[in-house]
């Protein structure tokens, strides 16, 4: 007698035969997975046309998981990889995920000016306020007060506020979700995958084992109790209120969904305005 | 250009079509909407810029500095009129990873800088070392170090050409000496890039590409290209990074049902990472052995007078068209000198620099720099005197200089 194993659902969207991932116990990077594993099923995007592109860290080992073309490139700079890779084949639809210290320290300059150009990109931003793969250092998204490696008396900086920075540079849609909001962070990527234009999710997510344990935020699952208790729901709200401390109110939601010409399309405008006949017409490579 | 007393004899890129070990390959002619097909006046940049249309390029990406901007500024103009893309990006970190991005939806690409710009394209020039993406790295080299001379020429990027990324590797690099060549060359050095999937590096500088020369630009049809190796094995046969007889990978593009994974971590044939000295050691190997093992197919040198020359000269870019005046020079006093000019100079023609030193007197390296590629000569001279005549840059030698070490080193 044979037992069919169950499947997961999100199995199909996995390489499986690189199972177990290199993710710690109570990590949400995984959780974000399972939902853009959803958001894809939701979405019928045709898998064959979605690129996933990830820089450097624990986040930015989503690329190897994905059964998808999928590319893991170098620290910061996934989202100039994404741009080049969306010009040359205009018909993929190219979704950037990495993390925090990848995508906005040491590649805060592509981000905006991604934003700013309103490349047809989608952002998926999981932030963990640390940086997770070289040990837990202080990042420019920790909280004032929190401890980290290379901030051993707590952080003395003033973090990111993600989606203001998004906003203020030219992202069309901007959300943000903790780990907990698996259905929210599902749909938003499924409404992020149909905007034409610079898209951008923010997903606040434990670290248990360098973050959370560090500054006696409890494990995954009592993060996960928290975000669940402290988070407050207010779409629409201004980018500008939407600071992070260390322990109170977390504001998620979606706070930007508008429309602006995307980059292959003012480029494409412009041509055609000015060179008229002349103008070869553009398709990519 | 070069004397017609002089017999030249120009080894490498016309018989590369012909070669026997790319019987498989079906080489194709350039297309005729970007080939500016007549006889022009232009800048070693703008001709590059021209060069790299003709190749086949249909996308570029750069960061203005000088004195490279040419190339791009000829590129954004005539881009939309050819049906190619061209991005001006925030810095060179992302030019020379969205050239990357472009080559791996497909296109064709390129990107242009000048010194400080190389120093930070560094590290995608070892990822696309280590992903086996064909691209062009074109650096018009001006005095160094740091910002040094923006607008006055130098030779001193040679050695960060070929190991100025961390790790192993090796890549190809090409020297033209006049805007002819620029376009020429860079056709060759886009076609050696999809034979050998690596970066290559088109190294010019100042001179040659502020230099205004005839450039003649053949028809579309007379323009041979070296088509991207893509795979005909379906998805399940097809391993990504496993590698042909000639230990070059097959490639496909993102959107073709491969679900391939790119990284530039060590990776297996599937392209998965593989952290482990094994995988290490079998990729290493393979990606420096592409190069190091096809060497004699990839070199491409151009020599002067070397057939009864006692003194060899050995100059590159801009310096061998001094070398060669002061080659002239010295015939004309009876000194049997010749001129060995490598144009491939990355991987560097070490059986022709040991044959040449056997029977010579001396070697003469001259470079624009304070001593770079005179050690690789050294290294293959076998104890034949080797002489360097350097140059700090922001200007080139004057031939009367290179005479007199001639004269010394003949006696």
């Amino acid at each position: 007698m044979s037992v069919t194993p169950a499947v997961n659902p999100v199995e199909p969207f996995l390489r499986t035969e690189r199972m177990p991932h290199i993710w710690c116990p109570g990590c949400g990077i995984g959780t974000t997975v399972n939902c853009f594993s959803r958001a894809l099923v939701d979405s019928k995007l045709p898998l064959d046309k979605v690129a996933v592109v990830s820089g450097i860290g624990c986040t930015g080992r989503v690329a190897g998981y994905v059964k998808l073309d999928s590319f893991h490139t170098t620290h910061g700079r996934a989202i100039p990889f994404a741009t080049g890779l969306k010009l040359a084949n205009p018909e993929l639809n190219v979704v950037v995920y990495s993390g925090d210290g990848d995508l906005i320290a040491i590649g805060g300059n592509h981000f905006i000016h991604a934003a700013r150009r309103n490349v047809d990109i989608k952002v998926i931003c999981v932030n963990n306020f640390i940086y997770g793969m070289t040990g837990g250092q202080v990042a420019p998204t920790t909280p004032l007060g929190a401890t980290a490696t290379t901030s051993p008396y707590g952080c003395f900086e003033q973090p990111f506020n993600l989606p203001f920075l998004a906003e203020s540079s030219g992202a069309v849609y901007v959300a943000r979700w903790t780990a907990y909001h698996v259905r929210h962070i599902a749909h938003s990527m499924v409404e992020a995958f149909k905007k034409k234009g610079f898209a951008f999710i923010e997903i606040l997510a434990p670290c248990p084992t360098l973050y959370q344990r560090r500054n006696k935020l409890g494990d995954g699952l009592e993060t996960m109790r928290y975000y669940k208790q402290h988070s407050v729901i207010k779409n629409g709200a201004s980018t500008r209120d939407l600071k992070l401390d260390l322990k109170g109110e977390i504001t998620v939601g979606k706070f930007v969904d508008i429309e602006r010409p995307a980059l292959h399309e003012t480029m494409d405008q412009r041509y055609r305005e000015v060179l008229k006949e002349r103008y070869s017409g553009w398709g990519g490579a | 250009m070069q004397s017609t007393a002089v017999r030249v004899r120009d080894a490498g890129a016309n018989d590369r079509a012909a070669n026997a070990g790319d019987s498989d390959v079906k080489w194709v002619t350039g297309n005729p909407r970007s080939v500016l097909t007549g006889a022009h006046f232009l800048d070693g940049d703008q001709a590059a810029a021209e060069g790299a249309l003709a190749a086949g390029a249909d996308f570029a990406a750069g960061y203005p500095i000088t004195p490279s901007t040419e190339v791009v500024e000829r590129f954004a103009a005539r881009a939309p009129l050819v049906g190619a893309t061209f991005l001006q990006m925030e810095d060179e970190m992302a030019s020379s990873i969205a050239i990357l991005g472009a080559a791996w939806g497909g296109a064709k690409s390129f990107t242009v800088t000048s010194g400080p710009g190389f120093s930070l394209m560094m590290e995608h020039i070892g990822l696309a070392a280590m992903t086996e993406t064909p691209c062009v790295f074109v650096n018009v080299q001006r005095g160094g170090p740091s910002t040094g001379l923006p607008t006055l020429p130098g030779q001193g990027d040679m050695m960060q050409a070929r190991w100025g990324s961390h790790g192993d590797y090796e890549i190809i690099a090409l020297s033209p000496n006049s805007p002819q060549e620029c376009f020429d060359l860079m056709i060759e050095a886009f076609n050696l890039s999809e034979q050998y999937r690596t970066p290559v590096m088109f190294m010019m500088d100042e001179s040659v590409g502020h230099m205004t020369e005839k450039v003649v630009i053949p028809p579309a049809d007379q323009i041979k290209i070296y088509p991207r190796r893509f795979t005909t094995l379906p998805p399940n046969e097809y391993l990504p990074f496993e590698p042909n007889g000639d230990g070059v990978p097959q490639m496909v593009k993102a959107g073709d049902g491969y679900r391939i994974h790119v990284t530039g971590l060590t990776h297996n044939e599937r392209g998965y990472p593989a952290l482990d000295w094994r995988s290490q050691k079998k990729l290493v190997n393979r990606l420096v052995g592409k190069i190091r093992d096809n060497a004699e197919q990839i070199e491409h040198c151009q020599e002067h007078l070397l057939e009864d020359a006692d003194v060899v000269l050995v100059a590159y870019g801009i310096t061998s068209r001094v070398a060669l005046e002061a080659v002239q020079m010295a015939r004309r006093e009876g000194i049997h000198a010749g001129l060995l000019r490598p144009v491939v100079v990355w991987p560097f023609p070490e059986k022709r620099i040991r044959e040449l030193a056997s029977r010579a007197k001396a070697l003469v390296v001259v470079e624009m720099n304070l001593g770079q590629m005179v050690h690789e000569v050294e290294r293959c001279a076998g104890g034949t005197k080797t002489v360097l005549m350097p140059h700090a840059g922001g200007n080139v030698h004057e031939p009367e200089e290179i005479l007199k070490v001639i004269r010394e080193v003949a006696e």
